[in-house]
């Protein structure tokens, strides 16, 4: 019997939501790591029972969790859950991340830009997204702040940079955002193990296509008002992007305004804003089995982060962009001030693709209709900062 | 034996039940303390001081016979009241703060 587990991360744990193949009755496990915000958690497509999370906290910092039986006990990758670990310095640091500036990779940075144009010191913060391998349950990508990419192959017990990233040049023109300068969106390109896409709020989007030993923006035509050059190669503020695996390749973005579409992996971004009421938003997603049908959760402004007129709407495309309806069904009508953020959509396998997205009230909606009407699976979750989904056969 | 007192988040992370009891050779430093800390549970390594810089965590404080030691050497030796097993070292995460 098929099924599905959504994993939803918030601000004060993680839980899982699980339901069978029919998504009507669902059960809620949680909250795992009860207190601590959960910035990401994501399943392996290799193995179902392998599942990585985020686990983060002003006060102690940054852990990385992993399931190895769906979501029932976590540990932290290679070390012991009890006390008296065998004799010798530990052979894991799943939650060390350590910029890697050694001259052997190339050009090691140690400053990016500040807010007041100054260059300031890499300082890591924590992990904002977990990629996991889309052929090996033990390698895994971290996306984290101050934005840089790790990988794991020993299944997150220790992490190395994939410094040409930051290596390639733009680097020290790197500048944050508000919100602080992370690595939040990775892409892997089921036709090319090589390629690699990853955004950068607010750096912009850039590409390798050699593993990741070299980079290069990916953000031309892209038009961000507050940079006055309209050519800029990087500064913008990509909020998330998405691709359904079947067609590889054909990219879809949710900027700081704007939503933009490429058609040759990014070489070229044009806007398909369209007749969004208005296309300023974080969230975006693909469906699974329509490579033309996307969804966006349109809000308000820059300045008012919660919908138009308190009505909580999704978005939907059947024709890649410009043509947007509204869906509404299921979803509150007033008084509804929430944001959902750019990692809190996701979507299933199932023949009839589910889409899943969470709120920052504590809500996660689900549709086993491509949109057309939600419910609500839970109400009243910590403010939501992920959702991801396994599709279980 | 050196009591240590953990803060809520880490006596969960480390499934401890109360204070940790250390072993620390003398002098026992509040470095030496955390460093047999980590040795003994190793998911709390990065959770009180920096993975690179060994720094304490800017959100956690130490505290020892009713004293705040953060700022001290980490490598002076502690009061003998807590390297005799007769008061704990403290470790506190900041009370105030938090969005909600």
């Amino acid at each position: 019997m098929s099924g599905v587990r959504v994993l939803v991360g918030t601000h004060k744990g993680a839980f899982v939501l699980s339901a069978d193949g029919n998504r009507k009755n669902w059960s809620v496990d949680g909250p795992f790591f009860a207190g601590w915000e959960i910035y990401h958690m994501k399943g392996s497509p290799v193995d179902t029972n392998r599942i990585y999370v985020s686990q983060t906290s002003g006060w102690f910092g940054q852990l990385i969790q992993r399931s190895d039986d769906g979501g029932k006990t976590w540990h932290q990758p290679g070390l012991p859950n009890e006390a008296i670990p065998p004799p010798g310095p530990p052979g894991a640091l799943p939650n060390r991340f350590k910029y890697d500036t050694s001259s052997e990779t190339g050009k090691p940075l140690t400053t990016h830009m500040w807010y007041d144009g100054t260059q300031h010191p890499w300082e890591f913060k924590r992990v904002w997204h977990l990629e996991p391998s889309l052929s090996e349950a033990d390698t895994v990508y971290a996306g984290v702040e101050d934005a840089a990419l790790f990988k794991s192959t020993d299944g997150g017990e220790n992490w190395q940079e994939l410094a040409g990233l930051r290596g390639h040049g733009t680097g020290p023109q790197w500048q944050p955002g508000a919100g602080g300068m992370g690595l939040h969106t990775i892409i892997l390109d089921p036709s090319d193990p090589k390629r690699i896409y990853i955004a950068i709020s607010a750096a912009g989007a850039f590409r390798t296509d050699d593993g990741g030993a070299t980079w290069k923006p990916i953000n031309k035509g892209l038009r961000s008002q507050y940079i006055p050059d309209p050519n800029a190669e990087i500064g913008h503020c990509v909020h998330h992007v998405a691709m359904n695996q079947n067609r590889p390749g054909v990219l879809f973005m949710q900027k700081h305004w704007d939503v933009m579409r490429s058609d040759d992996a990014g070489d070229n971004w044009r806007e398909v804003s369209g007749n969004l009421p208005t296309d300023f938003g974080f969230a975006i997603d693909v469906h699974a089995h329509e490579p033309e049908t996307l969804y966006v959760v349109p809000i308000k402004s820059d300045s008012e982060h919660f919908p138009i007129e308190g009505k909580l709407r999704v978005y939907r495309s059947r024709t890649g962009g410009n043509e947007w309806e509204q869906l509404s069904k299921g979803l509150p009508e007033k008084d509804c001030y929430v944001n959902v953020l750019r990692d809190a959509m996701a979507v299933d396998r199932l023949d009839d693709c589910g889409i899943y997205f969470g709120t920052t009230g504590g809500q996660v909606y689900a549709s086993c209709d491509s949109g057309d009407s939600w419910m609500p699976i839970v109400h009243d979750l910590p403010a939501v900062l992920s959702v991801e989904v396994q599709t279980l056969n | 034996m050196i009591r240590v007192a953990l803060p809520y988040h880490l006596r969960n992370l480390a499934k401890i039940d109360g204070d940790v009891l250390l072993e620390v050779a003398a002098p026992a430093t509040l470095r030496a303390v955390l460093d047999a800390l980590e040795a003994r549970y190793p998911m709390l390594r990065g959770t009180i001081r920096e993975y690179e810089t060994g720094q304490r965590r800017a959100f956690l404080r130490f505290f020892a016979c009713e004293e705040d030691i953060s700022l001290a050497s980490p490598d002076a030796e502690l009061p003998e009241a807590v390297t005799t097993g007769k008061e704990p070292l403290l470790i506190i995460g900041a009370i105030a703060g938090g969005w909600e």
